[in-house]
């Protein structure tokens, strides 16, 4: 039977020869990640448990990055946890403060997550490493529990949806605003425990930095997972990251997918998600008129090294409105220092930017950022929900790292092409 | 088993920042994160709440986050059960493992109001509305997430499989 990259990814890590949609599978896992939320929760399930093994210490992932460095003392009690059992199982990816990156730009820059793997994470946005063309998946703390002891977890084999992009890719228009495109279009939950298939010529040359924000934000549409087949742009990321082994696999042509969406994306704006939900995109001059007190470009979305770029292309020789905070995180400590030898923080610090250490901090309301009654922010993250970035009366749109950039500049909402020269 | 109690309703994509907002998630105890369940959609809900009472809410109850706090937060409020026209998936593999009782009903759903005193039979697969005498029929969960509830949750069943 013809399959997709997902149904052959899981049917070789369950001993199959193919794995249809609907069917349950215990499958093996390459990796399992938790954070510094939901590794103790795991930890205290390991313990209940009676376990005091894991199935390799290889092959767990623990990063603490949401509210790190330690934003108050139950934050602190929780690193401390996630610490202490590291060091008791020998867990080899254990990533504390001064190593420690946003999770999801973290595994793929050091290689931890490969093409043809199958990963979990007790983090929604795990479904990011689908751009690496492997089968990645978020679960609960309970799932990550019981994968740290087994090495294994299950799965509904989901129906595939197929999603193809024609045209020409504006300047400014990158994943970020194609993946807000389509939840636009399809809803928050029109991928529903399925799988999206990315593909057609504007996938094909997108760069993997964008491929990563794409499939990144596929939950936001209620997907399993998000995948894009490997190509030579896959290869070339890799090729100086990968330590181990991993597979290229590609859908075949007649594969079956129970919806296929198709569209030409040649001249589309920039997209930016209003409150409350990530579907409730537009494209940026619907939102021209709005005023915002603070942007912050980062989150494991759009705080890769290519997003501060395009950041700092808007923000060379212009200064952030003084009625707005602008709040750069890169996402990890090799992104920062990227950033620092490319001159972009002097950029940022002429431009009047506050620039952070790494960590998911503001994009979950968690620290570094938090938003006031009737605040607005336009920030750079995948969730725009009542509350998320703070007091329940504040608001939360959404947009890529240029966007984010310009707007800071004018106060208000703004197309990246009205500040950059 | 046979589950009582008066309804929450709320509408489309509750997600989890609803159920129990990020900033509590610097503790995992379930007494504290049930004293902020649904705390940003419905400041009142805490208040109110009884033992035994039930959530009902329309498409794609859970979405967002993966944090297991949200169904942590809705079991250690004494909600019996969840009744929606969907969920999310990662709440519902969350509901089975941590052993949420969840049913997917759009058309009871549709006729619960706020306040609604329910009748649920879990294993017979029926709901009944008070108010309206109306009885609906559910599917039964998929035999695997039979067996993981059975087995006293995911852990529990994992042990198990691991022993044999």
């Amino acid at each position: 039977m013809a399959q997709t990259i997902t149904e052959k990814i899981l049917a070789a890590h369950s001993d199959r020869e193919e794995a249809k949609p609907g069917q349950l599978i215990k499958a093996r896992i390459d990796l399992c990640l938790g954070n510094d939320v939901t590794a103790p929760i795991a930890i205290k399930e390991y313990q209940k448990a009676g376990a005091d093994q894991v199935f390799d210490p290889s092959r767990i992932a623990l990063v603490l990055d949401h509210f790190t460095p330690n934003k108050d003392i139950d934050s602190a009690q929780q690193c401390a946890q996630v610490r202490f059992f590291a060091r008791d199982h020998q867990i080899e990816h254990f990533y504390d403060v001064g190593q420690m990156g946003v999770e999801h730009a973290l595994l793929p820059e050091q290689g931890l997550v490969l093409p043809g793997d199958c990963v979990i994470g007790a983090d929604s946005h795990t479904c990011t490493y689908g751009a690496l063309g492997a089968f990645s998946t978020g679960v609960g703390s309970t799932d990550l529990a019981a994968a740290m002891i087994t090495g294994q977890a299950w799965f509904k084999v989901p129906e595939q949806m197929r999603f193809i992009y024609n045209g020409k890719r504006g300047k400014w228009f990158g994943g970020k605003d194609i993946i807000l495109f389509t939840i636009g279009k399809i809803g928050v939950d029109g991928a529903l425990y399925r799988t999206m298939n990315f593909t057609g010529p504007v996938i094909r040359e997108l760069p993997m930095d964008d491929r990563l924000a794409l499939c990144n934000m596929a939950i936001e549409a209620g997907a399993k997972n998000g995948v894009i087949e490997p190509d030579e742009i896959t290869k070339e990321y890799i090729k100086t990251r990968a330590k181990r082994e991993y597979k290229l696999y590609e859908s075949d042509s007649n594969a079956l997918y129970v919806a296929t969406y198709e569209w030409d994306i040649t001249g589309m704006e920039p997209q930016v998600a209003f409150p409350h939900l990530p579907s409730n995109s537009k494209p940026v001059s619907r939102a021209k008129e709005i005023k915002i007190d603070q942007a912050f470009i980062g989150s494991c979305t759009n705080g890769r090294i290519s997003d501060l770029r395009d950041a700092a292309e808007i923000l060379k020789g212009n200064r952030v409105d003084r009625n707005v905070r602008c709040i750069v995180i890169p996402a990890t400590q090799e992104i920062y220092r990227q950033a620092m030898k490319e001159g972009l923080f002097d950029i940022f610090l002429d431009a009047g930017c506050a620039v952070s250490t790494p960590t998911c901090g503001p994009c979950l309301g968690g620290h570094m950022g938090i938003l006031a009654e009737g605040e607005r922010c336009i920030a750079t993250s995948n969730r725009n929900f009542v509350g998320r970035m703070g007091h329940v009366k504040s608001e939360v749109y959404l947009s890529n790292a240029a966007v984010a950039a310009a707007s800071a500049v004018t106060g208000r909402i703004t197309h990246p092409e009205e500040v950059a020269k | 088993m046979k589950l009582k109690g008066k309804s929450f309703k709320y509408g489309d994509n509750v997600n989890t920042d609803e159920i129990i907002p990020a900033r509590y998630l610097n503790s995992s105890d379930p007494d504290f994160l049930a004293s902020h369940c649904m705390e940003d959609i419905d400041p009142d809900f805490v208040k109110e709440k009884n033992a035994g009472d039930i959530i009902v809410a329309r498409k794609n109850f859970g979405c967002g986050s993966s944090r297991e706090h949200a169904p942590i937060a809705i079991k250690a409020a004494e909600i019996s059960c969840v009744i929606a026209d969907s969920f999310a998936r990662i709440f519902y593999r969350n509901a089975i493992n941590t052993g949420l009782p969840i049913i997917e009903s759009p058309d009871a759903a549709a006729d619960i109001q706020k306040g609604d005193e329910l009748e649920v039979d879990l294993d017979g697969g029926t709901i009944k509305n008070l108010r309206t005498k109306k009885t609906f029929s559910f599917e039964p969960m998929p035999p695997f997430a039979q067996e993981i509830i059975q087995a006293g949750g995911l852990m529990k069943y994992v042990m198990k499989d691991k022993q044999e």
